[in-house]
């Protein structure tokens, strides 16, 4: 073994016979850009609706709710997928959440929500790390579309306005703590039923815990 | 005989009946054919002035102001207890439900919201700005002890 990397090594290090410096680095370059691209599209392809609903688990439960909602049909004809709530945008971001997917993956092997039975039992924990990560980026995918700066509160309802004024625009709340369940129906909340309207993810898990 | 004479007697009334609703009765149809679609009213808005509504009388569940679309309301979740439960109202603003909302069938208070007003849709209701297909003629208390004041002594 060790041998045999010694001699990859000196292969490595040996000066090039047949081809330039220039060609080597010119297709040492080349072939970066295929691999990142390659690299990229898969990303792409795995950044889809399409993609997220070919598993009957995100099909049969979350997409199928999805679709009553204001994000699936509405006045402007706006859509939001999938990823543009549960990706984020930010490339680093990006990389980060796909290795958490591949738990998803694993999950899948073994089928922790393969039935709507266990998904049912199993979706306060995945709502929960939902919540987890919205507030811990203070709603980043949801202001992707909606900015608050952009928002006009004088063409809001006076419901939504005070809220917005008082809690959104004072950085005391983010968008996820009152807008919990907009785009799926809520798992089993309990106690903290009474809270979702503005709790965080950590009131609304100490009130689980009672 | 008897009995096939109220029988025909029957047929024609039914025959007939059912011709004077037809000119008589306004049905969602209009005069639309069965074997064609008629064409839908619009649908009318839900009113979300976030202007408390009057009550009509002292025990009447108060309309609900602002729209609910999508308030999810079951065993799972009650979208409406998070802003309107005791623990939520510092935070929402919003008038708490009242302590009959707590009390059991033995007026009993209990410690949140009782079972018996957990659907809040059973007695709240948000209003449209659709056109009333009838009027109506519900006058309320004060309107009733005024007539009554009017017309003092003229009847017994
Ligand atoms: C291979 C089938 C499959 C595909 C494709 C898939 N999912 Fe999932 N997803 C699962 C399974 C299984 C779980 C449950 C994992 C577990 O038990 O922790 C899950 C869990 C989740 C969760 C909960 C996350 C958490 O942290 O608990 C979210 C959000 C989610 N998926 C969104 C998506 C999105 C968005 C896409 C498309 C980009 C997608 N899924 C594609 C099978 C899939
Ligand atoms: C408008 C944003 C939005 C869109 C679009 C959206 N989700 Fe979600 N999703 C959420 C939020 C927020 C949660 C956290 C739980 C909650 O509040 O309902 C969540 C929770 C989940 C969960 C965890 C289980 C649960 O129900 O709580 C899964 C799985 C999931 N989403 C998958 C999907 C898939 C698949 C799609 C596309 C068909 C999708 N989501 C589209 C916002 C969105
Ligand atoms: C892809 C862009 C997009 C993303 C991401 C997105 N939204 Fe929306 N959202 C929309 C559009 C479009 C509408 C409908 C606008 C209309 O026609 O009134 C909407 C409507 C809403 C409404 C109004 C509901 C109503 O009944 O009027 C709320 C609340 C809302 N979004 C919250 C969120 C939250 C919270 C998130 C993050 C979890 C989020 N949105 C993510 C595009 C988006
Ligand atoms: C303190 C709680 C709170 C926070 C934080 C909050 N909202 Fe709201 N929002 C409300 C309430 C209450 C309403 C009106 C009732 C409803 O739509 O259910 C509302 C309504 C809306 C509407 C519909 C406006 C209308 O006129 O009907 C949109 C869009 C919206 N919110 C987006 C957001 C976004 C995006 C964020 C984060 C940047 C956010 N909200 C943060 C409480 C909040
Ligand atoms: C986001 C917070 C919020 C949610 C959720 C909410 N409300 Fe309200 N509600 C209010 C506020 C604030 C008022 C005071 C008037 C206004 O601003 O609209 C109110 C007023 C009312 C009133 C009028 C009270 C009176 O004395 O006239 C009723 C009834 C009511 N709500 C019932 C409901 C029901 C039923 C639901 C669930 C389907 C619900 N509300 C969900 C905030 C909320
Ligand atoms: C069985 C019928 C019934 C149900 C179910 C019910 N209510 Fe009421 N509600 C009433 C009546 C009657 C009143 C007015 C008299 C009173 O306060 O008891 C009222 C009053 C209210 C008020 C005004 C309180 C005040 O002090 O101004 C609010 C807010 C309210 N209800 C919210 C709710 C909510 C939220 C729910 C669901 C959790 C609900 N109600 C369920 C009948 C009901």
């Amino acid at each position: 073994m060790l041998g045999f990397l010694k001699r990859l090594w000196a292969t490595i290090r040996r000066p090039s016979v047949h081809y330039s410096l220039g060609f080597l680095t010119m297709g040492g370059f080349v072939m970066g850009i295929v691999f990142w691209g390659g690299f990229n599209t898969a990303l792409e392809l795995t950044n889809t609706e399409t993609f997220c609903t070919s598993c009957h688990e995100m099909r049969d439960n979350v997409y199928a709710e999805l679709k009553t909602t204001i994000h699936y049909t509405n006045r402007s004809g706006v859509r939001a997928t999938c990823p543009d709530c549960h990706v984020p945008h930010d490339w680093t971001n990006k990389i980060a959440r796909k290795m958490q997917a591949s738990k998803e993956v694993w999950g899948k092997i073994f089928g922790t929500i393969s039935t709507r039975e266990k998904f049912l039992d199993k979706r306060l924990e995945l709502a929960q790390h939902e919540w987890a990560r919205l507030e811990a980026n203070d709603s980043l995918e949801c202001r992707n579309c909606h900015s608050d700066e952009s928002m006009d509160i004088t063409r809001q309802s006076a419901r939504a306005a005070d809220f917005h004024q008082r809690l959104l625009f004072t950085g005391e709340k983010t968008c996820i703590d009152c807008h919990k369940g907009i785009a799926h129906q809520l798992p089993d909340m309990g106690q903290a039923s009474l809270l979702i309207g503005a709790g965080s993810a950590q009131e609304v898990s100490s009130y689980l815990d009672r | 005989m008897k009995r096939k004479l109220s029988l025909v007697a029957a047929l024609v009334l039914a025959v007939a009946g059912s011709a004077m609703a037809q000119t008589s009765i306004a049905t969602l149809r209009g005069g639309t054919p069965l074997n064609t679609e008629s064409e839908p009213p619009a649908m009318a808005k839900e009113i979300n002035s976030d202007l408390r509504q009057v009550r009509n009388y002292p025990e009447q569940p108060p309309l609900i102001p602002h729209k609910i679309d999508g308030y999810q309301i079951d065993l799972n979740a009650n979208k409406c207890l998070s802003c309107h439960s005791r623990a939520a109202v510092e935070i929402s603003q919003a008038p708490m439900i009242s302590i009959t909302h707590f009390m059991n069938r033995d007026n009993q208070f209990l410690a949140s919201v009782t079972p018996r007003r957990y659907f809040c849709n059973q007695c709240h209701v948000v209003q449209t700005d659709a056109r009333p297909l009838v009027e109506n003629g519900f006058v309320d208390i004060d309107q009733v002890l005024d007539y009554v004041k009017n017309n003092q002594g003229s009847s017994d």
